[in-house]
């Protein structure tokens, strides 16, 4: 029904534009040459035209008309002067091509006007080479097949060149996937050879001569469609430039209807799913590093890299095969090496990356590439190769303060002609880049210098409530304590003194330097003693230290049997080494006193122990 | 100088061992936090399993929409068409948590997406537990036997199969509070401080809305207070431990909205309440006694008891009534089930269906729990050696959750903790015994060729004394492993000092036994890491097999739902046994009939009744229940044990619950659940069967099942009532949809005009008596 209308509207076209012929038939087109290839769902239209003056005026502009139906498809345009044939062949820079509207043209064409480098002529020609890229042209028919079927897809154009100027020899190559057809529009001079119909050569056509043909052939290469394609590329000056492109894909071609069979699919791949999407292939460039491919519940196992020195080649499966109608979703990142991309020039730094997506053979109808910059860039100009739509916005990410500038670039029918270099051009300071490491270093410094007083300052909140006093006297009472328990050690180490001090007798003899021992000894005890009679008499007025005193006394009651049962041993040892006693006779002797001091120097240590642990 | 020098050096060593215990503890929260890695490591940053998905879905609502969106959420996306209220029926601990920290971290600028701070959650809680471990063991047996069950906690692996990263469930927060909780009690119980105790009750709301497992605190806490007061142990910080916690705790519970009211309704609670007014009553006596001479004590005891006991005896009398008048006796089923460990078998089978309630095997145990199995038993000889209110706690704790872990395997979770604080005081004590006989006799051995003397071995303990805080700092920093023996000789318990004293063994033995232990440890660490790596860290949504030629990934789950989430409407719904629930729910996103959250036994025995009748049969009740498309899970293509057939016996058991015409002997032949061609006809011909093995025969010609090692039943046969829409790559998860009614119509018209109209009506009516939706 769709195809019957337009073919109506191109037939009313064709008898309304023959009124205007004359409008603009100062050139002739003396030769065109169409080349029409359907090969994948992006149908490229290659024309070669030479063009002649026959007017009185120089002609600066060459006009291209498009019927509406394909204008709207039409993805990219670019024509260029091409010199000489064959292996001399020499193209020029793309032209300027701008969208007009010639008057007394009616409006249901779109109007490109080529504007020439330099005019032509009366009696001069040129030839131009007009490349122009459609999208969705070719129109599933069927519109629903079976999983066993070969999709087959229609296309519809005229025999003829469309165009304003009178043509005198043209011929249309359709240059087809498969040498299947299942069916063509037969018009004079029509051959069909392997995978091309050829048409023509017709001469001497009228302008807006427009007989339609119809190409109804098998096309089982998926229709993989982007329906958005959110690029995000992000500038770490810290070596990195990460790209993180979210797809979400849907196979355009014609629908799956009935079962999908797995059984069959794996059995026969290519006949019972012949135009399934089972893989993309992303061309990245070389020393893309860090490459995931995830959505949004995971991991997607099914992927493989393969790099070399020139590119690196990510192969891509679906999660599932993807049949006509099928959607999915997923995401791609890598990582590239900053200085392949950021460049410098006249203080400006510049982000020089590709614009379309990796992947070949996928229409986006709507891409949105995201350049973030770094904080704290300023002056961001962007140049790029065709008309983008640009807007700003502010992202905030790690350590952000006032958010990071996003170039928000949009274009929508996006084909693989659109993979071309633009660039971002912004001023960034070295300095800048400290920012963030002196923004951390100051953090966690001020972080210790918070920890430091807060275990330093006293947040008590009353100061006269009984627990702070109590806090208060505790403090005291641990003080207290810790005095008691240095002198308690000088004690013990006065003990072991005067026990060294036997030893040295037994070996030398020398009862004088025994003697001696013995006095210091004796004063030093009796200083230490006095030294802790005010701490004993603090600790027991203390309210705080009642489960303490009691231990504390017991010490001390047991440190002075200690010390009298030593002072007792000390001189029976030296009594008898002054009365040249035997060494076992001392020994035995000794023996008793020995056992009790050694009972209470246990007792003494236990207990030290037990204030030690309070 | 010498003193001055010893006590320098002596607040030095506390200094640094405060130091050096809180590196540890980092060490330990980064170790426990790390060993959770792996699923990340070997696998990929994503949810685990079935109900962290749930959990993983709802908080995506509460970051999107808010806590009260999330509040007041009612779900229409699950049970279809009955939906569920969320926000009144989760316990939001988890989710709140996440969420929390999701925002904490998305106001400091750090994008982390929701499902990254999810997958992380448990990791980060697993390490807040272990140190929670510290504190508790602190408090019951000191420092060193504290680190060291803080070191167990953080790798036992019956706690890592529930917190490993990804695996965003309520118990990896809940273990965390639950221990937390305890140790704020045993705070309290050993400070008397009212500030621990209401920070107790607060720790004890965060566990009421983590986990149900809360009950546990609830009748655990109140075991010890009655054992504290029949053992004499009465104390005032007894009462200030317990009474604030039942008054406060039961307040917060009951705001908790799938606690509410149950907080003093059901009977879990009233084990509590009833210690409540036990507590007051010897509260009342010991105040009594203290104002009141002997006799007159004696006598007031005469007459209060005489009058207590019928009052009492009324009050139970009443209680009873009242609680023996409710069906289940005032018990949830799954307490229930713990109690008495045959009941859900008996009576509830959607509860016995769950393989995590069964009881475990003895060799769950050692898998879980490992080497600490062995090392319990001397923690609670340690505990009692000297009985303080603290370490008693710690011996009921073992003793209830050892029970506990018998009835059901989930619960081991419970005892992991136990387990390891027992064995964390099992093995510092051990270390302490044996390192300080060691130091003893090494000391005693350089210092005895000087001293001729027979005072050796005083002198020896004196200079032991003296030196012992150089010798540790040179120990620790030599052998990092030993620091928390060191740590132990520090600080052990005043009492046990005393007798460990005694306690010097002979050098060989000690040196034997220190390096068995060491054994024993290494081995433990051992068997973590490998249970870690190897046991618990699959996500079960992604399968690996490693065979001779490489790993092989089965990523059939994601496939399938993510051909149901891009290739079906969004109102579509999707039948599937309630184990896909919360998965269909959250990674396709569409409206499933019953999920993991088993609330309405009549629903799910609904499904299971359409899986196991006929197909005619079964789609007219998925068509009543505006099922689109039917979700089945067939592991015989490749040998995945766990699949719908193998579940097919509990359908039929819950379906034929509700509905008596799915008789399960109609399903056995001889007893025997079989697919085989000696499978009974009705088997061959439910709709399970004909799903999952529709067209198998065709892979390789004979229909053998990989799972079942058989070959199946009936091999060709048609789908009249259903169609294949998708089948994964391993034929796994296979989706069929229902065909459109017009089409049969159409089809039968065909055949005989006249008595289409009414052999369909008369058909319709048939059906109708087994279909409950009609």
């Amino acid at each position: 029904m769709k195809r019957l209308h337009s073919d109506l509207s191109l037939l009313f076209v064709l008898g309304f534009f023959t009124l205007f012929s004359n409008v603009c038939s100062d050139l002739v087109i003396s030769k065109l040459d169409r080349q029409i290839d359907l090969s994948s769902q992006i149908v490229r239209f290659t024309t070669s035209l030479k063009v002649e003056n026959n007017g009185a005026e120089a002609v600066s502009k060459v006009l291209l008309p498009y019927p509406e139906s394909q204008a709207k498809n039409l993805a990219f345009l670019s024509v260029t002067i091409t010199e000489g044939k064959g292996k001399t062949k020499t193209s020029s820079d793309r032209l300027y091509v701008d969208v007009s509207h010639p008057e007394g043209m009616p409006p249901s064409l779109t109007w490109y006007a080529v504007s020439l480098p330099k005019e032509v002529s009366k009696g001069g020609s040129l030839t131009l080479e007009v490349k122009a890229v459609f999208t969705h042209l070719l129109t599933p028919f069927p519109e629903k097949i079976t999983q066993a079927d070969a999709q087959l897809v229609a296309f519809q154009d005229s025999a003829h060149y469309l165009s304003p100027y009178a043509v005198k020899i043209q011929s249309l190559t359709v240059k087809l996937p498969e040498p299947k057809v299942e069916s063509y529009t037969r018009l004079e001079n029509t051959k069909f050879s392997g995978s091309e119909i050829k048409y023509g050569p017709y001469e001497n056509i009228p302008p807006f001569s427009l007989p339609t043909i119809v190409v109804h052939f098998v096309s089982n290469k998926p229709f993989s469609v982007a329906q958005e394609l959110v690029r995000e590329i992000e500038i770490s000056h810290w070596g990195n430039v990460q790209v993180t492109e979210n797809y979400n894909l849907v196979h355009a071609g014609a629908e799956l209807k009935g079962e999908f069979s797995r059984l069959d699919y794996q059995a026969r791949p290519h006949v019972r799913g012949a135009s399934a999407l089972s893989s993309l292939v992303a061309r990245l460039p070389a020393r893309a590093h860090s490459i995931y491919y995830r959505d949004e519940i995971g991991n997607i196992s099914t992927s493989n890299v393969y790099s070399d020195s020139a590119k690196t080649l990510l192969e891509i499966e679906p999660r599932y095969p993807m049949f006509g109608g099928w959607r999915t979703a997923f995401t791609i990142g890598y990582g590239l090496p900053l200085q392949d991309f950021l460049f410098k020039s006249e203080g400006k730094r510049f982000l020089d990356i590709t614009f379309g997506c990796p992947m070949n053979d996928i229409v986006i109808e709507n891409l949105i590439v995201k350049v973030v910059l770094p904080e704290g860039s300023n002056d961001i100009s962007v140049v790029a190769p065709f008309s983008i739509k640009e807007t700003r916005e502010t992202k905030l990410s790690h350590l952000d303060i006032a958010g990071r500038p996003v170039i928000v670039l949009e274009k929508t029918n996006v084909v693989p002609e659109h993979n071309q270099n633009f660039q971002v051009y912004y001023r960034f300071s070295s300095f800048s880049l400290l920012r963030e490491p002196l923004m951390l270093v100051f953090g966690f410094f001020l972080f210790f210098i918070a920890c430091i007083a807060y275990v330093h300052a006293d947040f008590t909140i009353s100061k006269s409530s009984p627990s702070y006093i109590a806090k208060l006297q505790w403090d005291e009472v641990q003080t207290a304590i810790q005095q008691f328990q240095n002198i308690m050690n000088r004690v013990l180490v006065i003990h072991n003194k005067l026990e060294a001090s036997l030893r040295d007798l037994s070996r030398t003899g020398d009862v004088q330097a025994c003697k001696a021992a013995r006095k210091t000894a004796d004063a030093f005890l009796k200083e230490l003693t006095k030294e802790s009679k005010p701490l004993l008499s603090f600790l027991q007025s203390s309210p705080q230290a009642l489960q303490i005193t009691p231990k504390v006394d017991e010490l001390v009651i047991k440190e002075r049997e200690l010390q009298e049962k030593l002072m007792l041993k000390h001189s029976m040892v030296v009594d008898s080494y002054e009365k040249k006693s035997g060494g076992r006779d001392i020994d035995n002797r000794v023996a008793a006193v020995q056992q009790k001091i050694t009972l209470l120097r246990q007792e003494v240590d236990d207990l030290l122990e037990v204030i030690d642990e309070i | 100088m010498a003193t001055q020098e010893t006590s320098q050096s002596a607040t030095f060593c506390h200094a640094f061992g405060n130091v050096l215990s809180f590196a540890v503890l980092l060490l330990i929260g980064v170790m426990a936090f790390s060993i959770r890695l792996f699923s990340v490591i070997k696998y990929e940053s994503v949810i685990h399993e079935f109900d962290p998905y749930f959990n993983y879905r709802v908080t995506q609502f509460l970051t999107k929409s808010g806590v009260y969106d999330f509040w007041n959420w009612f779900d229409d996306r699950t049970w279809y068409p009955l939906g569920r209220v969320i926000g009144g029926t989760v316990y939001p601990g988890l989710t709140l948590t996440a969420g929390t920290l999701w925002r904490i971290l998305n106001s400091m600028n750090i994008p982390l997406s929701v499902e990254t701070v999810c997958v992380f959650t448990a990791p980060v809680f697993s390490a807040f537990a272990s140190w929670a471990t510290y504190l508790l063991t602190k408090e019951i047996k000191g420092a060193g036997a504290g680190l060291t069950a803080a070191a167990l906690l953080a790798m036992v692996p019956s706690y890592i199969s529930r917190s490993v990263a990804g695996s965003y469930d309520n118990e990896a927060v809940a273990i965390f509070a639950l221990i937390f909780t305890f140790y704020l009690y045993i705070k309290t119980l050993n400070t008397g401080s009212l500030f621990y105790a209401t920070l107790n009750a607060i720790a004890y709301f965060y566990m009421v809305c983590s986990w149900g497992g809360y009950t546990f605190i609830i009748n655990l806490i109140p075991m010890h207070v009655l054992l504290c007061i029949v053992t004499g142990r009465y104390s005032p910080r007894l009462y200030i431990a317990y009474a604030p916690l039942v008054v406060l705790g039961t307040l917060l519970a009951a705001l908790v909205p799938v606690v509410g009211f149950n907080a003093v309704m059901t009977s879990e609670h009233f084990a509590s309440f009833l210690v409540f007014i036990i507590i007051h009553v010897v509260a009342l006596v010991y105040y009594i006694k203290g104002i009141l001479s002997p006799q007159m004590f004696k006598v007031a005891v005469t007459l209060v008891v005489s009058v207590g006991m019928v009052v009492c005896f009324a009050v139970l009398a009443v209680l009873i009534a009242l609680v023996a008048s409710s069906p289940t006796k005032g018990w949830s089923g799954r307490s229930l089930s713990l109690l008495d460990p045959t009941y859900a078998s008996k009576y509830i089978p959607i509860i016995a269906s769950v393989s995590e309630h069964q009881p475990p095997t003895w060799p769950s145990y050692f898998m879980d729990i490992n080497v600490l199995a062995f090392l319990v038993p001397a923690g609670i000889i340690a505990c009692f050696l000297p009985l303080s209110d603290a370490s008693s706690f710690a011996v009921l704790y073992i003793v209830t959750s050892v029970y506990f872990s018998g009835v059901m395997v989930r619960l081991m979770l419970v005892l992991a903790p136990a387990a390891c604080i027992m064995s964390g005081i099992a093995l510092s004590e051990a270390f302490d015994v044996f390192t300080r006989s060691i130091k003893f006799h090494l000391v005693g051995a350089t210092q005895s060729p000087q001293d001729n003397a027979g005072d050796t071995t005083k002198v020896t303990q004196n200079d032991v004394k003296h030196e012992k805080s150089e010798v540790t700092i040179k120990e620790r920093s030599s052998r990092k492993s030993k620091k928390k023996d060191k740590e132990n000789i520090e600080r052990p318990s005043l009492v046990s000092r005393v007798e460990k004293r005694l306690l010097v063994l002979p050098l060989e033995t000690s040196v034997i036994a220190v390096f068995l232990l060491v054994l024993l440890g290494a081995f433990y660490v051992v068997h973590c890491v490998w249970a870690a790596a190897e046991a618990y860290s699959a996500p079960s949504i992604v399968l690996t097999s490693r065979s001779h030629d490489g790993l092989h990934v089965f990523d059939d789950f994601r496939e399938a739902y993510a051909w149901l989430s891009h290739n079906t409407e969004v109102d579509d719904k999707v039948a599937s046994w309630w184990d896909y629930g919360y998965q269909t729910t959250a990674m396709a996103n569409r409206t499933v009939i019953v999920d993991n959250n088993t609330w309405n036994n009549t629903h799910i025995a609904t499904v299971g009744t359409a899986m196991s009748s006929p197909e005619k049969a079964a789609w007219d009740i998925f068509n009543s229940l505006d099922v689109k498309y039917v979700l089945v899970v067939f592991g015989g293509f490749v040998g995945y044990p766990s699949d719908d057939i193998n579940k097919f016996l509990w359908m039929v058991r819950i379906g034929g619950g509700v509905f008596p015409h799915i008789k399960e002997p109609d399903y056995l032949r001889d007893g025997q659940y079989r697919i085989d061609s000696q499978a009974t006809p009705t088997m061959l011909n439910c709709l399970m069967y004909k799903l999952s093995y529709f067209r198998f025969v065709e892979t390789d010609g004979r229909g053998f099942d990989r799972v079942r090692n058989t070959e199946i039943g009936k091999k060709h046969f048609k789908l009249t009532h259903f169609e294949e829409v998708f089948t994964t790559h391993h034929w796994m998860v296979r989706i069929y949809k229902l065909k459109s009614p017009r089409n049969r119509i159409r089809g039968k018209t065909k055949k005989s005009k006249l008595k289409s109209g009414t052999s369909i009506s008369s058909k319709r009516s048939g059906t109708r008596k087994k279909n409950p939706w009609q």
